[in-house]
C-alpha cells in the first residue's frame, strides 16, 4: 500500500508569551515542532506498515527550507521518503492556495492509496486544508478520524463529534483527518534516526510540481490579512488578601455580593 | 497584497524582526529582506520607525461582485434539531443583512431528509428567507451530499455572503464548499463586521489598534472577519476582497440570538436540486451518542475550571462538588486534558470550547495563553492559585493566592449562606 502523509511545522504555541508591557509576541527561543495531530496523522500510517511492511510511507510537507528538520524526524519515526514544496512562489499561501501547492506535490508523487493529515495546525487551527486538498483531489474524505481500521479497499472510521462519532465506511483511495484520539504517536527510535540522518529529502519547488502561478501564494490567495493586532488587556483585578482561606472566601463572596455578580 | 521593503529608506535596526510574529524576516548585508514566512500581517509595518516597510496592494475584481447580495447562514440541524448555533448565526447574520442594506436579506439555507417543521422557527429566529434543501439522501449528514447540493444553490442563488458555525460538521462541509467554489473562508471567526464605523467602534475598546485616522465612512463593505490567530497571541482580520461569496465558519457560542417571536414570517424557497446516490462517497452507518453526560459548556451560566495545579484527577471530584454548589459546568485547562485526568469535552481553550460564562472559576489553572483565548471574555473571572505570578492573574477580576484545597471548601461554605 502506498500512503502519504500531509505533514506541517509550527511553532510550539504553548511556548509563546506576551510581553505584558509591550503587549507583542515573544517567539524568542520558541521551538519549532512536528504539529500534533499530523503525528498522530504519522502514527497511524506507521501502524499500516508495522503490521503490512512492505507499505510505503512518503511524508509530504510545504514551507521554508527549516522545514527540514521536522521531515527527520518523520523519517526517523519510520517513514520511508520525505517531500518538502518549498519556494518563494508559495510563501502566504492561504488555505485555498496551500491546497493548490499540495495537490499538484501529490500528482508528482503519482500513485497512492491513502492520505492522512492532521485535522488542524496549532498555530492556525483552521482544519481547512485537509477538505479543501481533499476536493482539489476529487477524493472523499473523513475529518476528525479518532478510529481506523481496513480490509483490502474497505476503510471503515469513527468520526468524532461533540457529543459522540458517527461510524464511517468508504473505500480507498480517500483522505482522513487524525485527531489526538487516534493514537499516541511512538518516539523516534535511535536507529530510526541514524537511517534518518543517511536519508535524503527532496526539495520540490513551483516549477518542479507544475502548478498554476495563478492558484498559489499570497497574491493569488483569496482571503489576505487586512489587520492584525493584539487584544486590549483587561485591566488588573483585584487581589484578595486574607489570613486563613475561611477569610478569603468570606471577603470574595462578599465582593461579589457588593458587585451583584451573585 | 504583499510586504515590501523599501531599501532606501532601510537602516538595518532589525525592529521589524522582533516584531514579526512569523519569523518571515531576515536581516541579509543589514537590509530587512521579508522571505516566504510572510503572511502579510502587517505587524512589521508600524514596528518600522523610517517608514520602510508598505504593503503593495493590487486588486482586480476577478468577479461581478454586484451579483451577489444576500447573507446565507448555513442552518445546521442534527436529527430533525436545530443546533444553538444555527440560532446565534441567524441573529448575526440578520445584523450584517442590515449593515449591507439594499435590502439584502438573511436566509436560512436548511438541508436533511424531511426538515420542513424546523422553517418555522427559523423564522422566529429572525430568517427572512429559508432555502430548503431536502431529500432522502440528504438524512444523514455526508460531506459529498451536502456539499454538492449547497453548492449547487449557492452558484444559483448568489449569496454575499455565506456563515456555517464551526462544529464538527461545519468545519468538515465548509471548506469543501469554499474549495469547490473557489472562493476564500475564514475560520472560528469570534467577530463579523461589514459596516467600517461598527469595526471601528470594536477596535477602540477591545483592542490596541490606533484608531486616530481610520475613516470611519469609507464606504468598504467587506466583509471584516475577525479571529483569534497564532494560538489565540494575535487577533487578526481577514477580508476576502475580490471573491464571492464570502465565507466564514464562526465559534459556537460567541453571536447572540434574536429574541423569539412566534409570529414572525417569511418566504419558503425549495430548491430544486440533482443528487444522486452516485455522488455519496461515504456511508454512515450508524451515529452513537456519547453515554458519559453532555457537557454544554458553551450555555453555562458559571463555569468551575480545573487545571494541572489540581496535582491529580481526584482533584476533579473536589471541582464537581464546587460546580454543583454554585449551580456550574466543570471545565478543565490542557495540560489537566493532556494529562488525562479528565475528558476532553471539558476542555476550554483555544483548541477546546470557547466559553463566556457570566462566572468563570479558574482553580490551579496558571492561565497559558491557549487557555485565555478561550475564557477571557466571561463577564467575572476569578482565579484561584498558589502561585502569585500566574498570568491568570492578569486576567482576573479577583484574584486569590493561596491552596485550593481550603479556599474552595470555604467558598462552598460561605455560598449556602446566600
Amino acid at each position: 500500500m502506498k500512503i502519504i502523509v500531509c505533514v506541517k511545522q509550527v511553532p510550539d504555541t504553548n511556548e509563546v508569551k506576551i510581553d505584558p508591557v509591550k503587549g507583542t509576541l515573544i517567539r524568542d527561543g520558541v521551538p519549532s515542532i512536528l504539529n500534533h495531530d499530523d503525528a498522530n496523522a504519522l502514527e497511524e500510517a506507521l501502524r499500516i506498515k508495522d503490521q503490512y511492511p512492505d507499505t510505503h510511507i512518503t511524508v509530504l510537507t510545504m514551507g521554508p527550507p527549516q522545514a527540514k528538520d521536522m521531515l527527520t524526524d518523520c523519517l526517523a519515526m519510520g517513514a520511508d521518503e520525505a517531500i518538502l514544496l518549498s519556494d518563494r512562489a508559495l510563501g502566504g499561501s492561504d488555505t485555498w492556495a496551500t491546497s493548490n501547492a499540495l495537490a499538484a506535490g501529490i500528482r508528482k508523487i503519482g500513485d497512492f492509496d491513502l492520505i492522512f493529515a492532521g485535522r488542524q495546525a496549532i498555530d492556525g487551527d483552521t482544519a481547512q486544508v485537509g477538505p479543501q486538498l481533499a476536493e482539489k483531489l476529487g477524493l472523499p474524505q473523513v475529518t476528525y478520524v479518532k478510529e481506523f481500521s481496513f480490509n483490502g479497499r474497505d476503510i471503515t472510521v469513527k468520526r468524532a463529534l461533540e457529543d459522540g462519532y458517527e461510524v464511517i465506511q468508504l473505500q480507498m483511495p480517500c483522505l482522513l483527518t487524525a485527531i489526538k484520539e487516534l493514537n499516541k504517536p511512538r518516539y523516534m527510535p535511535v536507529k530510526g534516526i541514524y537511517k534518518a540522518c543517511e536519508k535524503e529529502i527532496t526539495v520540490w519547488n513551483a516549477k518542479d510540481i507544475n502548478v498554476d502561478l495563478k492558484k498559489v501564494g499570497l497574491e493569488a490567495s483569496p482571503t489576505n490579512v487586512h489587520r492584525s493586532f493584539t487584544p486590549a488587556p483587561k485591566g488588573k483585578g483585584i487581589m484578595i488578601d486574607g489570613d486563613s482561606p475561611k477569610d478569603l472566601a468570606d471577603k470574595l463572596v462578599a465582593k461579589l455580593k457588593e458587585k451583584h455578580i451573585i | 497584497m504583499a510586504i515590501k521593503v523599501i531599501n532606501e529608506k532601510c537602516k538595518g535596526c532589525a525592529l521589524c524582526v522582533k516584531a514579526c510574529p512569523f519569523d518571515a524576516i531576515d536581516m541579509i548585508e543589514k537590509l530587512a529582506v521579508i522571505n516566504e514566512k510572510c503572511t502579510a500581517c502587517n505587524q512589521c509595518i508600524p514596528a518600522c520607525p523610517f517608514q520602510a516597510i508598505e504593503k503593495t496592494a493590487e486588486e482586480e475584481a476577478k468577479v461581478d461582485l454586484s451579483q451577489y447580495k444576500d447573507v446565507w447562514v448555513y442552518t445546521e440541524q442534527r436529527n430533525g434539531k436545530l443546533m444553538n448555533v444555527a440560532l446565534e448565526l441567524l441573529g448575526e447574520g440578520y445584523r450584517l443583512s442590515r449593515e449591507i442594506g439594499n435590502d439584502a436579506k438573511v436566509c436560512a439555507v436548511l438541508i436533511g431528509g424531511n426538515v420542513e417543521h424546523l422553517v418555522k422557527e427559523l423564522y422566529a429566529y429572525g430568517a427572512d428567507k429559508v432555502y430548503m434543501i431536502s431529500d432522502p439522501l440528504l438524512e444523514r449528514y455526508t460531506t459529498d451530499g451536502y456539499t454538492k447540493v449547497l453548492t449547487d444553490a449557492i452558484r444559483e442563488y448568489k449569496p454575499e455572503i455565506v456563515i456555517f458555525g464551526a462544529t464538527h460538521i461545519g468545519r468538515d462541509l465548509a471548506p469543501r464548499v469554499a474549495a469547490r467554489l473557489d472562493t476564500g473562508l475564514t475560520a472560528d471567526c469570534t467577530r463579523l463586521d461589514v459596516n467600517t464605523g461598527n469595526y471601528i467602534d470594536y477596535l477602540e475598546k477591545y483592542t490596541t489598534v490606533n484608531t486616530e485616522g481610520l475613516d470611519r465612512n469609507n464606504g468598504d463593505k467587506n466583509l471584516k472577519q475577525t479571529r483569534p490567530a497564532f494560538g489565540g497571541n494575535l487577533m487578526a482580520t481577514i477580508v476576502c476582497p475580490s471573491h464571492r461569496p464570502q465565507m466564514s465558519t464562526v465559534r459556537p457560542g460567541v453571536m447572540n440570538k434574536r429574541e423569539r417571536d412566534d409570529k414572525a414570517v417569511g418566504e419558503l424557497v425549495k430548491v430544486n436540486h440533482k443528487l444522486s446516490k452516485e455522488d455519496i462517497h461515504t456511508n454512515v452507518v450508524e451515529v452513537v451518542k456519547a453515554a458519559k453526560e453532555l457537557v454544554s459548556l458553551t450555555d453555562a451560566q458559571i463555569i468551575c475550571s480545573g487545571g494541572r495545579g489540581l496535582g491529580d484527577a481526584s482533584g476533579f471530584e473536589l471541582i464537581k462538588k464546587f460546580a454543583d454548589k454554585v449551580g456550574g459546568v466543570v471545565g478543565a485547562s490542557r495540560a489537566a486534558v493532556d494529562a488525562g485526568w479528565i475528558d476532553h469535552s471539558h476542555q476550554v481553550g483555544q483548541t477546546g470550547t470557547t466559553v463566556k460564562p457570566k462566572i468563570y472559576f479558574a482553580c490551579g489553572i496558571s492561565g497559558a495563553i491557549q487557555h485565555l483565548a478561550g475564557m477571557q471574555t466571561s463577564d467575572t473571572i476569578i482565579a484561584i492559585n498558589k502561585d502569585p505570578e500566574a498570568p491568570i492573574f492578569e486576567v482576573a477580576d479577583f484574584g486569590i493566592v493561596g491552596d485550593l484545597y481550603k479556599v474552595i471548601p470555604e467558598i462552598m461554605a460561605k455560598w449556602d449562606e446566600n
